[in-house]
């Protein structure tokens, strides 16, 4: 009877990685288990206006394995440093390491939260969408107009490129210098300007080059009213909303830029702080809102250069002369957009049905507009993928 | 290689420690080293020790856990592992130092010793240990490869199965009776019985259990007709593995304890460089050094065999020696021990008063999200803290659920009680196990326990989860029953 010893060799731990399948299948399930539960996510406050960066943690539930265990209140027996007296705090809850009581081999005791970051949550909501590319404007349109500038010269290029002033100065230059060097010499003596050509090397043409240009633009025009009939719970949830597009529209195109368009009765273009925060008084004229945006549009966001999305967030409540102007800006917001949305947000417990601006916009028959109706945070997600649907029906087209 | 050894040290180093083992009269099984690295140390760790172990995805989880856990030095890698298995197998660590593997090895000794001669184990069968894993991991994997049954199918059926794993019997030296003796006892005891109608006595008699019956798996196994030949197949594999490893669950502190003792005295006994010897008091201090604010089983299991060992020599532990090397005479009495204890009974048993004193052990309960010391080791609470100890090793820090009858009410329903000694269940962990307990069982199940110390009954039914009072649940049962008398 006697003792083997099996060396260590290097090809054995090459070959070794056994739990790879065990754990690409749990990743999966990790990813599976927060697609589940994104909507919930996805709701909750902390995630709107964060940057792409921050990390989140988020349980997951059905990674947890599940056992018979007892409850916290249990307490149990641990060693002390010799001076223990009864009384005494030995442990807090939230403090590993700080828990008392043999813990090493009770099974069960396993809390379960996985640190994920903004983005990788995005492109799981993402995922789950299903949408397919929403580059609609394809490149070509947007290459074909595309301009170069000039930017310095060089000595080879193309003929229609040639610098005819800067090529006779070089080449005078060339002559100077060589008159110099001949003045000693009799045989070079003479130069003159007949017999002394061009050469290859005095051409300049002149360098272009192509304009750096994304390859795709991308506006979101986010379109509120902020009259006072706006409480701080409709404002979350379009700020959720808003996020929620901006983040989708960012995952697809690679220069993002967004407006943001308060409104009460008259419209004004304000920043992303003052667009959440600042509360405003008075009455509503929707149009005004959106005869802003159709200035900012036309302004900077031209829909040969940009794909714009629009959305419009308010509770409905609208001056009623000003139906038929609002539902004519539309149409022409309509125009210039991929997509404009009109969300109306009405919490359950403040609904009048009298004033609601859905009836109104149903006159609007067009594949890129949506009017849509939120209610409370659980709407956001079903609402943003509807809204995201008629995207994806016009591209079949 | 950097480490400072060659396998040729090693094999030096073990005869040496052969030669001690031979002379203290240890009985171990034929010994195998493994020397691995970090990466396949931590692989072993996730399945267990097992050089072949079925698939699923848990291990995966635990493998990620540990190595994240390691990358960042939250914790290192044990020095080695050491299989139940005769042969017995062990990994030993390709960095360690010459002086860790030569401490390791007579670690491993110790342990070796424990799994071949501990009563708890006797049933495990080491010889077939590593082939009964291999087999069933190509089980489960033909399962899995299988086009009509499928990994996802196989998982699933796992997950539950894992979930219920431990809810199984725990002390394997009592044998479980047959059901004919067990009937044949209740005819008995029943038949005496003059507050009883025949019909509920016959009721009784026809239940299936007979008697409560702690394997859940197993009964699942036998008594569940819509399972499929792989799913029975599976649920063997899990109870098989569970009553593998609950013998190592119960004997944590007084086979770590017999394992530092046995390195120890080992190292003592051997005629080793200074320089080793000095590595070697440093690691020795580290792993049975006391952990304030929680207990190390190295540090306790080897306090008490030390006590008893002085004990049996006639010293006084108080004088506290350095080292004494035990005598052969008092040695017999620490095999003995060694045979017959588990970490319950050997604490029962040896945990003195004075022991508990000088190494601070208390009692802690819980006061909103503090703990706060209740008692600690004076004279009229010792045995409080010590019951309280006992409560919270091993096994017993988990519940005990038994079936009580496979066929409540007529209904098939699974009627389930938790043996309820003063710990209440934590809910959300109770109804996802509920739930995957009513996937195996295809029936509704119900589970009688306290909830903020009234009795409940936690019900599933395959839909929803329900929590049902008991002064309502168990009067319907009693109505009826009288009813029907």
């Amino acid at each position: 009877m006697s003792t083997i010893f099996r060396d260590y060799s290097h090809g054995d731990a090459l070959r070794s990685d056994r739990s790879a399948s065990d754990r690409q299948r749990h990743r999966k399930k990790i990813r599976s288990s927060l697609q589940e539960n994104i909507a919930d996510v996805i709701a909750e406050e902390s995630i709107i206006g964060q940057n792409r960066e921050k990390v989140i943690k988020v349980p997951i539930r059905g990674i947890k394995e599940y056992r018979f265990v007892y409850g916290d209140n249990s307490g149990g027996a641990a060693q002390g440093d010799g001076e223990s007296q009864p009384g005494q705090v030995v442990g807090q809850d939230g403090q590993p390491g700080d828990q008392p009581g043999p813990a090493g081999d009770q099974p069960g005791v396993d809390f379960y939260e996985t640190d994920i970051t903004l983005s990788e949550l995005i492109d799981i909501m993402f995922e789950d969408l299903e949408l397919p590319e929403l580059e609609r404007k394809n490149l070509k349109d947007i290459t074909t107009d595309s301009a170069s500038r000039r930017r310095g010269y060089r000595s080879v290029g193309v003929k229609v490129h040639l610098d005819k002033r800067r090529s006779v100065r070089q080449k005078v230059r060339r002559k100077v210098a060589l008159q110099r060097i001949a003045e000693g010499q009799e045989s070079l003596a003479n130069i003159d300007d007949d017999s002394f050509p061009f050469r290859k090397e005095d051409l300049r043409y002149r360098r272009r080059v192509p304009t750096e240009r994304p390859s795709s633009n991308a506006a979101i025009v986010c379109i509120m009213d902020t009259s006072g009939s706006m409480d701080s719970m409709k404002k979350y949830l379009a700020r959720s909303f808003f996020f929620m597009l901006y983040q989708f529209v960012r995952t697809k195109y690679e220069n993002v830029e967004i407006a943001f368009i308060a409104h009460h009765t008259q419209g004004k273009e304000v920043t992303e702080e003052e667009f959440f925060h600042k509360g405003e008084s008075g009455g509503t004229m929707i149009s005004s809102g959106y005869k802003k945006a159709l200035e900012v549009i036309h302004d900077r966001y031209h829909p040969e250069m940009w794909n714009v999305y629009a959305f419009h967030c308010s509770d409905g409540d609208n001056l009623s002369f000003d139906n038929p102007i609002a539902v004519q800006a539309a149409e022409e917001l309509c125009d210039l957009c991929n997509l404009f949305g009109y969300g109306e947000i009405k919490p359950a417990s403040s609904y009048y049905p009298g004033s609601t601006m859905l009836d109104v916009f149903d006159e609007i028959a067009r594949d890129n507009f949506k009017a849509l109706s939120m209610k409370s945070k659980e709407d956001i997600w079903p609402v943003f993928r509807e809204f995201m649907s008629s995207e994806k029906s016009i591209e079949t087209h | 290689m950097p480490a400072n050894y060659s396998i040729e040290d090693l094999k030096y180093w073990e005869d040496q420690i052969q030669e001690k083992v031979d002379y203290f009269g240890l009985n171990c099984f034929p010994q195998e080293y493994e020397i691995c690295d970090h990466n396949d140390m931590l692989g072993y760790m996730a399945y267990s020790g097992m050089p072949a172990h079925y698939p699923h995805w848990s291990y995966g989880k635990s493998f990620e856990k540990l190595k994240t856990m390691y990358d960042y030095g939250v914790s290192g890698l044990p020095y080695e592992m050491v299989i139940n298995s005769n042969p017995c197998l062990a990994y030993l660590m390709r960095d360690n130092t010459l002086c860790l593997q030569v401490m390791t090895m007579a670690h491993v000794m110790g342990h070796n010793d424990f799994f071949a001669n501990n009563f708890t184990f006797s049933h495990t069968h080491p010889e077939l240990t590593l082939e009964k894993f291999k087999a069933q991991a190509v089980r489960v994997r033909n399962y899995i490869e299988d086009p009509s049954i499928g990994l996802e199918r196989v998982e699933n059926f796992l997950d539950s199965a894992h979930a219920l794993m431990f809810n199984c019997n725990r002390n394997f030296a009592i044998k479980k009776r047959g059901e004919a003796d067990a009937r044949a006892q209740l005819s008995r005891e029943l038949s005496g019985r003059t507050d009883l109608s025949d019909e509920e006595i016959n009721k009784r008699l026809n239940r299936t259990p007979i008697e409560p019956d702690e394997d859940i798996l197993l009964f699942i196994r036998d008594n569940q007709p819509l399972l499929a030949e792989w799913q029975r197949d599976l649920l063997t594999i899990v109870h098989y593995s569970a009553s593998y490893f609950v013998p190592q669950i119960e004997t944590k502190i007084i086979n770590e304890g017999w394992a530092s003792f046995w390195h120890r005295t080992i190292m003592n006994a051997m005629e080793v460089p200074n320089d080793i010897m000095l590595e070697f008091f440093a690691h020795h201090n580290r792993v049975v050094a006391p952990h304030p604010g929680s207990l190390n089983p190295y540090y306790l299991g080897v306090a008490i065999w030390d006590n008893i060992l002085f004990q049996e020599m006639g010293i006084d532990p108080a004088s506290e020696k350095e080292y004494i090397t035990p005598s052969l005479e008092a040695l017999e009495t620490l095999y003995s021990i060694r045979e017959s204890e588990r970490d319950t009974s050997f604490i029962r048993r040896f945990l003195s008063e004075d022991l508990m004193r000088s190494m601070d052990i208390f009692e802690y309960e819980q006061k909103g999200d503090k703990q706060v010391i209740k008692h600690v080791s004076d004279e009229q609470h010792w045995q409080d803290v010590k019951d309280m100890l006992i409560k919270n090793i091993g096994v017993n820090s988990m519940p005990v659920i038994r079936i009580m009858d496979g066929d409540y009410e007529g209904h098939r329903t699974l009627y389930l009680e938790h043996e309820f000694e003063g710990r209440e269940l934590r809910l959300e962990e109770a109804e996802k196990t509920l739930e995957h307990l009513q996937s195996l069982w295809c029936h509704e199940v119900m589970l009688e326990t306290m909830l903020e110390r009234k009795p409940v009954c936690l019900a599933h039914d395959g839909e929803k989860f329900e929590i049902k009072k008991l002064g309502t649940k168990q009067s319907t049962p009693k109505k009826k029953e009288t009813a029907e008398t």
